[in-house]
Parts: structure tokens; C-alpha cells; sequence
């Protein structure tokens, strides 16, 4: 491809493989704790993680008998003990509760077991004790909280992370992420440099620190050198952009779901769907997922043809030439027709998808947003698509790169399209207008500047920790995205008028057709560039600080020079898009580093703007 | 937030890491030695996943155990604890950390004017902090005995934060007077674990009233912020709103109240739920809303039963023609309109269900009414009443064709509804910009429009290219070659 490999010296990956067989063999252990048949009841958004790591005869070879999802409906479970694989959540240990509560009237005895992941929850202990169950219900904690997606993807699986961390403003995750890191650290590090940028990397990068001190030090050859975490709400920007990187694309049209996608029958052109695993296994796919849509077609009409002449050389071979070939290219041609086919088949299907929804046009209105430019043309076509009533989820998103990219909505224009979209989507949706508010994601311009100029008055007759509180205070009416004054101190926005080559990206801004390169990833480059945040003052003061760098005493001279200090590790908090990783990617191959990305959850628009939905029961 | 940048400086200055460095006491190659074997352990058990007997006996959640190979020692490993120095230096978190609380100022004292209240407590904390991670481990052994109490309440505040850190158990019982309480609460907002925080709050609520709680949260954003979502999570709904109007967030509490018809399943009872809910306390923007909600529930009950009546009756046509896939309650008001436009297009503006009525009644937009409008006739095909939507009459009596919405939109819309080309062209025809038109008009194959543009253009070359588009011997290829024999056009190429 285009821009394969630009530098030879990329370091190799440390093997992550490693982790699922720490969280298989825990998993394993904890199911021994309860011995004899039992039946198991999964938590729903458990089931893919945990089919990444197990299968059904592993859980059977623990005398798992039946398996259930969890459902918060009556059990009908003949078995004589019942085991829970479940999210600390005080819902689903409600409904446990009245399970139990159930057998208890019922004059049945049994056993019960709670496995909690990747912790547990004193209030859900407490939902125990009131329910008077505690005691009578074993419990567990299954750290399995890393989840290998890709040769250089982790995700924690909690998607719940961003709403109750952002939204709520509820820390209950920040020790998970701290575990996280700390489990990372013991395996592959010692980090040597840890660089950051938000309040909640602050505190996981704390929760972390304090985990290494109460755990043992280990000295061995570090693997990953440096990490960099970054919260989510540092950058919404990059998140609410539609996506056009192959990757991204099939994430944003088909939902990928902890590595894997499910292809409808319009892409398999059959009448089944099938679920593909989407990795660098893929071969196909592995070439394809970080180019921009636009290459994609040309690509995968020359590896077909490339594919037609492999098989055709079979023409005019003898016995024993053919008995070769197929022995040894016949499958491997197989496979890659078959990998080929279903890419070709989704590529049509995402092109079908794209033209009948204007995409055009709307990937138009996006760039003049990122670009601060005819913003009335952008309103009247917001305007326009939630009075046609086109895809809720899509005209949020659009009102809220127009309120983050203009610094919040003039008064007139927030109330008229607000009123708009009640009357097009549902007047419940109030309440998310009250979370995207209470975010900074949808807001109204505040006249003037009275209250940065009252915080800093205030901020400078008090000490940190009261500022700490003010801060709080103050943080849902004053998140500033000053999206346009970073844009132009960081060049996010390449100016319009040169000719962007696709095929031969210059910056990580072909990820969105060198309209705008991620906040988020030239914030990482600049800081790895700097070794630190020197000269970006400015930069961080309009993200509102938070940022951080700190080095760690093992990392001595000679060991900085080696590969391990060019693989980076990047955990996002909150969240992170395969458009990011894309540009991470590419970075990497400019700069001779690896990065690795660890994440609460692959997100995107769609995923983001649902988490803070509130028109449901 | 701005800090001020001494402040900043100062503790930058001040937060130098320390260096990796062994304990004095320690047989340093020993211990180097004894964690090298430790972490090439791990690697050498995960990768060959060997089943050698335990040496060590493990707990995992307390009870003593003996299995499983690796992952229980992996476990037993984390468990175990080097008194080393921190390699990485602490950073500031920016939330209120007790122990840089020196000033003694709080939230509290810089609005009311009081004294931080519990400075004094603080101070015995500071003390405290200092060596807390080597007492963790061992804190027993460290006290005095003559202040050795009960064995279990015996933590100090600290203490008991970095013990339920860690899952152990605790008991809380100790912290009685509200200073203690608070401190308690307040270790645990330092300490970042949201867990221990709410933990801290569940037995703050069951131990203090109501109004002492809120007093002190209302100064404890932290704390505040984790009481409401553990409210929100285990629907304390009652106790909640009762925080809410303590805090004096009465907006906050109108939507949580109004959030509770989302659970009512009954169309009476969510109506007259939303009724009840026009006294709330919204802002006024948003009590127009909650307004407008309420009237069109309102009408939809009304027309949801007589559209039943009608389409069960067999005699309305359209109900035949076009049976209702849904029933239109609780669907949102433009959806409303569309289905007005759609089945009572033509009912007088009196009635309820007037496409007029609706939009007067909830001040719809004239752009807005006219899109749904026409989307829905034309559904229909009933392409005599979409005309008529763009027909106005001036003061002469002329007719011609006025639109809120631009063309091109109109065009897509018609063309979504798969109007037929005739249809098509004559909108086409509208769109002002000549590019656009004729891009329209490929894309629609109104060959008429493309030609005439060109003609009016006076584009020969254009024209000339377009013959070679259209299909041979057809009336559009002879109509090309009328207007290029025409010598009256002063072509301009």
C-alpha cells in the first residue's frame, strides 16, 4: 500500500497474548471455588470479552452445565447452584437478590455465587446486606479488566467508563484504570516516562503509582518504555467526526463489537449474515483498515486481480505442478478470495449507505465546522436535517461539533434549534439536552467573559485544594472547548486550498480527508516531540491544564536508546475512535515508534451521543 | 480554573522524585535477585503453563487455597509487598487533597465566611499521612499498646480508605462524631476511588439526618456528585428530589420528576402525569416544552381512538389503502404532523387533526411545516396537492412557484418518494443555480432541462457533448439538433 512501512526501524510488539491467559486461568480458578455442576449466568456485555478469552468447553471442562444470559427476568434453572459472571452493578445484583429472595419463599435451597468484574462494589455489597442475602451469596472479583482486541489494541470493555466518570462525575473506575496500568507495568515495563493530560489520567496515573508501591518492584527489560494517557473529554471533537478511514467506517456503519463484526446479507451476498473477526489477522483487511475510503476500492480491485492471476497460473500445469498448488497456495488463495469478497461486499454496501444519506454534503458541512467557516450555510443544513427528521443521533452530533467547534451557540440560534429538535425527535429529550449541557458538549454562548475572569480572581486568593473545588463547582458552566484558538496554535486545520493527496498522506489529517488532524493524536506527537509539555503552555491553558509529566528513577540513559522507549503506550480515558488509532499508526511509521493503544472502550459518535441519551425508561 | 503560577512553580520545585534506591537494611543483590526470579516466574509460567505443585498457599478472597497453578500465585505475587522506595514522584490531582490543606481554607469558608471546620482534624491527618504506607501493612505492630482499642476499629481514617483500597474489610462504626465522619469522607474523595467514596456516603446516610448530609455535601462537590449518582442508580428518587431542594436545584429536579413518565406505560396516566408536571420549576424555555408535550399527547389519545374507530369501521378509504403500521402515541410532534398531512390532509383548521391546527397550535416553523407536508403528500403521489404547496398567487393573480426550502431539497425530497420524472423535471427546472441544475437534471435524467440550460447558456460545446449522452433517434437527440442548426442562437463557443 501507499504508505506502508515508511521506517524499517519500527520496534516489535511485546505479546499481549499473554493477558488472556492470565484472565482465562483467574477465571478458571474462580469457577473451581464453586465446586460441582452449576449453571453460569453472564452478564450480557460480557459475553463477547469473554468469548475472546474462553469457549463453552472450557467453561463445561469446569462443570459449567447450562449457560444464561443474564436477563433480570425469573430463572428457570433446575440447578442446585447458580453462578453470576456479572458487571458490579446494582441493578443486576437487585435482581440476584430477588432470585435468591425467590428460592428462599420457594422453600429451595441452593447455592449462589456472585463473580464480579473486573471488581466489586461496596454498594452492590450493600444491595446484599439490604436485601438480606449477604452471606448467603458468595462473592468474587475476576480482575479481568484487559482485553487484547489487535497485536496493538487493549480495551477495558467499560463503556460505561465515559458516562459515569464525564457525566456523572462518579470515580468509581479510576482504581480499575490504575490496575490496569499496574498490571501493564508489572508485565511489560518499568515505564521510564509517563506523560498526560486530564483530571481523571491525574488521578488513575496516581491510583497506578500508589499500586506499584504497595506491590512488589520488579527489575527486568522494560517492553514498553513510555505512556501517555489522555481523558477523553480533552478532545470531543475528533470523536464526533464522521469517520472515513476504512477501519472507522465499518465501525460507524456496522458496529464492530469487541473485535468482531457482523455482516448482513447485503455484504455477504448470501442470504446469511456472518460474523468476521476483524484483526491483523486479516490479511486483507490489515492492509486496508487505515486507508482512507477513497483507496480502498482501487486496492482491493488490484489484490483481485492479483488473485485471478494466482489462480490462473493452474493453467497449463502438469500432475505434479498442480498437485503442489494445491497443497500449498490452494487454501491460502481460498482464504484471501474469501477475505476479499466479504471487504469488496461491505465496501459496496458502506458506498450505497453513504450516497443515499448525502454523505457528500454532510462531510462538507463537517470540514466548514472544523474550518470556522459560512457557519450560517452549516446551521441552515443542521436545521434542515432535523427538520427532515434524518437519523437522531446524527443531527446531535452535528449540533454538538457546532457547539464545541464555535465555542457554544449564540442564544438565538441554541433555543431555535432546540425547539426544533424536541419537536422532531421527542420533548424527552430535554433531558439529554441537560447532559450534553451539563458535558460542555451543547451549549450556550455565555455572554461575555464574566466568569473566566471571576475564576481567576477567585483561583488566586485560594490555594490548590479549594481551586480543586471550584473548579468543580464552576465545571459545568464554564467548559470552554476553545476549539478554534487551539486549532490555529496547533495547526489542526491544513489550510483548504492545497491539494491533499489521500493516497500519499503528509500528516495524520488524511484520516478525515485532510480536513483536520485529531486533537488528541497531535497533542501525543507534540509532547513525545518535546519530551514533555515545554513550549506548549499555551496549548494546555486552553484545554483547561491538567497535564502532566513525570519520569520514572529506573530510567537510566542507556536504557532509553533502547526499541522499548519507542514503543509508546496510550491509554484513552473515555474512550478512543479507530480514526485515532489510524492516526497513532501512522505516526508511528513517520516516527520509527509503536504505539500501543489501551482504551475503556473502542467509541465513536454514535457510541458517544447514546451514552448520554436520556429519553429512555 | 486558573492556578496561580507560584503556586504552581512552588510545587513543582518541591516534588522532586526520589531515586531508586534500596533500603539501607536490605541485602541489596539478594533482593534484586529475589525479584528478578519473581517476574521471570510469571513469564516462565504463562508461557509454558506447567502444572507443578503450589509451594506457597494463597488466598484469593480470604480462604486459604491450594490450586490452580500460576494464576494463584500470579495473585499471591501482587499481594505480597517490598518496602521500596516510589519510583515515580506523586502528582498534583487537583482535587482536594487533604494534606496540602495547610491553609486550613475550604469551599465553605471562602462562601460563608467561616472557619474551616474541621482544621483540626486535618492536622492530626497530616501526621499521620507521612509514614501510612509502611503502617499499612503492619499497623498493629506499630502502635503503643496502651492506645490499642478494639481490634478491628482501630484503623485510623486513612487507614481505613487504603484498606477498603484494597477490598479489605472494614469496620466503619468508629467514625461517630461528624468530624470524624467527615474526615473520613474527605480522606476518601483525596484518595481518587469512587468505590470508597460512595462506601463512605452509604454509611454517612445511615448515620447522620438528612439535613446534617446535604448541609456538608453541599460544600463537598466531590462527595455530592458520587451521593447523586448512587441515588440515581439505586432510584432513590424520593431522597434524591429531596436533595435536589435542598440544594436549591430546582431545575434539576423538575426534569428528574419529569424523567418519570418515561416509566409510565399508560397514555392516561402519562398525560395527566405530564399535566402535573407543568407546575415544576423549569426554566421557562423548557416549561414551554414540557407544555407542548403535554398538548400533543393530549391530541394524541384523541386521534389515536377515533383512527382506530375508522380503520376498524372499513369505510374511511385511506385507512384501507394505507393501514396505520403504528399507532401514533408518544411518537414526536413532527412525526404527528406527518401523519396529519398524511391521512387528514384536508380536514378543516378547526378540527384537532388538522395538519393548519397543529402547526398554528405549536408555532411550527413554515419551513418546517412545508417539508413534512410535502414528504407526506407525496408519499401519496398525490402530486396535485405538493403542486399546490408552491403555488402562490401575487396581486395580479399570476401564479408561480414559491419555496421555504430550496429546490435541490425539494427535488431529493420528491425524488425519495420516487416521483416520477415528469414530476421531477418541473422542480428541477426551479433550481436557480444553473451548475446545480444541471447536475440534477443527469442525475434525474431530465434530459429537457439539461438541454435548455445549455441553450440558455448559449454552450454549444456542451450541447454538442450532451448528443452523445442521449439516446440515438430519440426526441431529445432531434430537439439537440434543432437548437444547434438554429442559426438565430449566438453561440458563445
Amino acid at each position: 500500500m501507499a504508505h506502508s512501512a515508511r521506517r524499517r526501524d519500527c520496534p516489535e510488539l511485546p505479546d499481549f497474548s499473554l493477558l488472556k491467559r492470565l484472565a482465562r486461568d483467574q477465571l478458571i480458578y474462580l469457577l473451581e471455588q464453586l465446586p460441582g455442576k452449576k449453571d453460569l449466568f453472564i452478564e450480557a456485555d460480557l459475553m463477547s470479552p469473554l468469548d475472546r478469552i474462553a469457549n463453552v468447553s472450557t467453561l463445561k471442562q469446569h462443570e459449567v452445565d447450562k449457560l444464561y444470559k443474564v436477563e433480570h427476568k425469573p430463572v428457570v434453572s433446575t440447578s442446585d447452584q447458580l453462578c453470576f459472571l456479572i458487571r458490579p452493578r446494582i441493578q443486576t445484583v437487585k435482581w440476584i437478590c430477588d432470585v435468591a429472595n425467590a428460592d428462599k419463599a420457594a422453600g429451595k435451597f441452593r447455592r449462589y455465587k456472585i463473580i464480579f468484574t473486573p471488581q466489586k462494589f461496596y454498594a452492590c455489597e450493600a444491595v446484599l446486606e439490604e436485601q438480606g442475602i449477604f452471606g448467603d451469596v458468595t462473592t468474587d472479583e475476576w480482575a479481568f479488566n484487559l482485553l487484547p482486541l489487535d497485536d496493538d489494541i487493549i480495551s477495558l470493555e467499560l463503556p460505561e467508563f465515559f458516562r459515569d466518570n464525564f457525566l456523572a462525575g462518579d470515580q468509581r473506575w479510576v482504581r480499575t484504570a490504575g490496575s490496569a496500568l499496574h498490571l501493564l507495568h508489572s508485565l511489560y515495563g518499568p515505564f521510564s516516562k509517563i506523560y498526560g493530560i486530564g483530571r481523571c489520567s491525574k488521578m488513575a496515573y496516581e491510583s497506578w503509582r500508589e499500586q506499584v508501591e504497595e506491590g512488589e518492584q520488579r527489575t527486568h527489560q522494560a517492553e514498553i518504555g513510555k505512556v501517555f494517557l489522555i481523558d477523553r473529554d480533552v478532545d470531543f471533537v475528533t470523536p464526533l467526526c464522521s469517520q472515513v478511514v476504512y477501519e472507522g467506517l465499518v465501525d460507524d456503519i456496522f458496529r464492530i463489537k469487541c473485535g468482531c463484526v457482523e455482516f448482513g446479507p447485503e455484504v455477504t451476498s448470501s442470504d446469511k449474515s456472518m460474523k468476521v473477526m476483524l484483526n491483523s489477522q486479516d490479511k486483507v483487511f490489515n492492509e486496508i483498515r487505515n486507508e482512507h475510503f477513497s483507496n480502498v476500492f482501487g486496492f482491493l480491485s488490484q489484490k483481485a486481480r492479483n488473485l485471478q492471476t494466482a489462480y490462473d497460473k493452474r493453467r497449463g500445469m502438469d500432475i505434479k505442478q498442480m498437485k503442489t498448488f494445491v497443497s500449498e497456495e490452494l487454501k491460502g488463495l481460498k482464504q484471501e478470495h474469501r477475505l476479499l469478497s466479504l471487504h469488496i461486499g461491505a465496501s459496496e454496501s458502506i458506498m450505497k449507505k453513504k450516497t443515499k444519506q448525502d454523505f457528500q454534503e454532510l462531510l462538507k458541512t463537517e470540514h466548514s465546522l472544523l474550518e470556522g467557516f459560512e457557519i450560517r450555510e452549516c446551521i441552515s443544513f443542521i436545521e434542515e436535517h432535523i427538520n427532515r427528521q434524518v437519523s437522531m443521533i446524527e443531527s446531535l452530533r452535528l449540533l454538538c461539533l457546532l457547539s464545541i467547534t464555535e465555542n457554544g451557540l449564540l442564544p438565538k440560534d441554541f433555543r431555535s434549534l432546540k425547539a426544533q429538535y424536541l419537536q422532531s425527535y421527542g420533548v424527552d429529550h430535554l433531558l439529554t439536552f441537560a447532559n450534553l449541557r451539563q458535558l460542555g458538549l451543547l451549549v450556550e454562548q455565555q455572554p461575555g467573559e464574566t466568569l473566566t475572569v471571576m475564576e481567576s480572581k477567585v483561583g488566586k486568593l485560594v490555594n490548590d485544594k479549594t481551586a480543586g473545588k471550584l473548579t468543580d463547582a464552576f465545571s459545568s458552566l464554564a467548559k470552554k472547548s476553545n476549539f478554534r484558538a487551539l486549532s490555529r496554535k496547533l495547526n489542526l486545520v491544513p489550510k483548504s486550498d492545497e491539494e491533499y493527496d489521500l493516497r500519499v498522506p503528509r500528516d495524520m489529517a488524511y484520516i478525515f480527508s485532510g480536513a483536520y488532524v485529531p486533537l488528541s493524536c497531535k497533542l501525543i506527537e507534540q509532547v513525545l516531540d518535546r519530551d514533555g509539555w515545554t513550549g506548549l503552555e499555551e496549548v494546555t491553558r486552553l484545554l483547561n491544564g491538567h497535564e502532566f509529566a513525570v519520569s520514572g528513577s529506573t530510567g537510566g540513559d542507556s536504557k532509553t536508546k533502547s526499541d522499548a522507549q519507542r514503543i509508546i503506550l496510550v491509554m484513552f480515558l473515555g474512550g478512543c475512535t479507530f480514526s485515532e488509532i489510524s492516526a497513532l499508526r501512522f505516526l508511528g511509521r513517520e516516527r520509527g515508534y509503536k504505539f500501543i493503544v489501551v482504551t475503556t472502550a473502542i467509541t465513536n459518535s454514535s457510541r458517544l451521543l447514546e451514552a448520554l441519551l436520556d429519553n429512555h425508561a | 480554573m486558573m492556578k496561580s503560577k507560584a503556586d504552581e512553580e512552588e510545587y513543582w520545585n518541591s516534588s522532586k522524585f526520589k531515586a531508586f534506591t534500596f533500603d539501607d537494611e536490605d541485602d541489596e543483590f539478594s533482593r534484586l535477585k529475589e525479584s528478578k526470579q519473581a517476574v521471570n516466574n510469571i513469564r516462565r509460567l504463562v508461557e509454558e503453563d506447567d502444572d507443578e505443585d503450589d509451594v506457597e498457599k494463597v488466598s484469593w478472597s480470604g480462604e486459604p487455597v491450594g490450586s490452580i497453578s500460576w494464576s494463584v500465585r500470579e495473585t499471591a505475587a501482587s499481594n505480597q509487598k517490598t518496602d521500596r522506595e516510589p519510583a515515580f514522584p506523586k502528582i498534583n490531582t487537583d482535587t482536594p487533597t487533604i494534606s496540602k490543606s495547610n491553609s486550613g481554607y475550604s469551599l465553605s469558608s471562602l462562601f460563608k465566611g467561616e472557619a474551616g471546620k474541621s482544621r483540626g482534624s486535618f492536622q492530626t491527618f497530616n501526621d499521620s499521612l507521612s509514614d501510612s504506607s509502611v503502617r499499612l501493612y503492619a499497623p498493629e505492630l506499630r502502635k503503643p499498646k496502651s492506645e490499642y482499642k478494639d481490634y478491628v476499629s482501630d484503623w485510623s481514617p486513612e487507614e481505613t480508605v487504603q484498606r477498603m483500597q484494597q477490598g479489605k474489610v472494614v469496620s466503619l462504626e468508629k467514625f461517630r462524631s461528624l468530624q470524624d465522619k467527615l474526615l473520613l469522607l474527605d480522606i476518601a474523595v483525596s484518595a481518587h476511588d469512587g468505590n470508597v467514596i460512595t462506601a463512605v456516603l452509604i454509611y454517612l446516610k445511615r448515620t447522620l439526618s438528612k439535613e446534617v448530609l446535604f448541609r456538608e455535601l453541599e460544600s463537598r462537590q466531590i462527595a455530592l456528585r458520587h451521593f447523586i449518582h448512587y441515588l440515581t442508580e439505586t432510584r432513590d428518587q424520593r431522597l434524591l428530589l429531596e436533595l435536589l431542594r435542598a440544594l436549591c436545584r430546582t431545575e434539576d429536579m423538575a426534569l428528574l420528576q419529569y424523567k418519570e413518565h418515561l416509566s409510565i406505560a399508560d397514555e392516561n396516566k402519562r398525560r395527566d402525569f405530564l399535566k402535573s408536571c407543568l407546575s415544576l420549576p423549569f426554566s421557562a424555555e423548557d416549561s414551554a416544552h414540557v407544555q407542548d408535550h403535554y398538548t400533543v399527547l393530549e391530541r394524541q389519545i384523541i386521534i389515536e381512538a377515533t383512527d382506530r374507530q375508522a380503520e376498524r369501521g372499513g369505510k374511511v378509504e385511506i385507512f384501507q389503502k394505507f393501514p396505520r403500521r403504528a399507532s401514533i402515541l408518544n411518537m414526536p410532534l413532527i412525526t404527528t404532523l406527518y401523519y396529519c398531512s398524511f391521512y387528514h390532509y384536508t380536514e378543516p383548521e378547526g378540527t384537532y387533526s388538522s395538519p393548519l391546527n397543529i402547526r398554528q397550535t405549536f408555532k411550527i416553523s413554515e419551513k418546517q411545516y412545508f417539508v413534512t407536508a410535502l414528504a407526506a403528500r407525496a408519499k401519496l403521489k398525490a402530486w396535485s396537492d405538493v403542486d399546490a404547496l408552491f403555488t402562490s398567487r401575487n396581486w395580479l393573480g399570476f401564479t408561480r412557484k414559491k419555496s421555504p426550502l430550496s429546490f435541490q431539497r425539494v427535488v431529493d425530497i420528491l425524488q425519495k418518494n420516487s416521483a416520477p420524472t415528469q414530476v421531477l423535471q418541473d422542480y428541477v427546472a426551479l433550481v436557480d443555480d444553473a451548475d446545480v441544475r444541471i447536475s440534477l437534471a443527469q442525475k434525474h435524467k431530465c434530459h429537457d432541462i439539461i438541454i435548455n440550460t445549455y441553450r440558455d447558456l448559449k454552450d454549444r460545446q456542451m450541447l454538442l457533448g450532451y448528443r452523445g449522452k442521449v439516446e440515438r433517434g430519440s426526441v431529445e437527440e432531434r430537439k439537440i439538433d434543432e437548437l444547434l442548426n438554429n442559426p438565430q442562437i449566438r453561440w458563445k463557443n
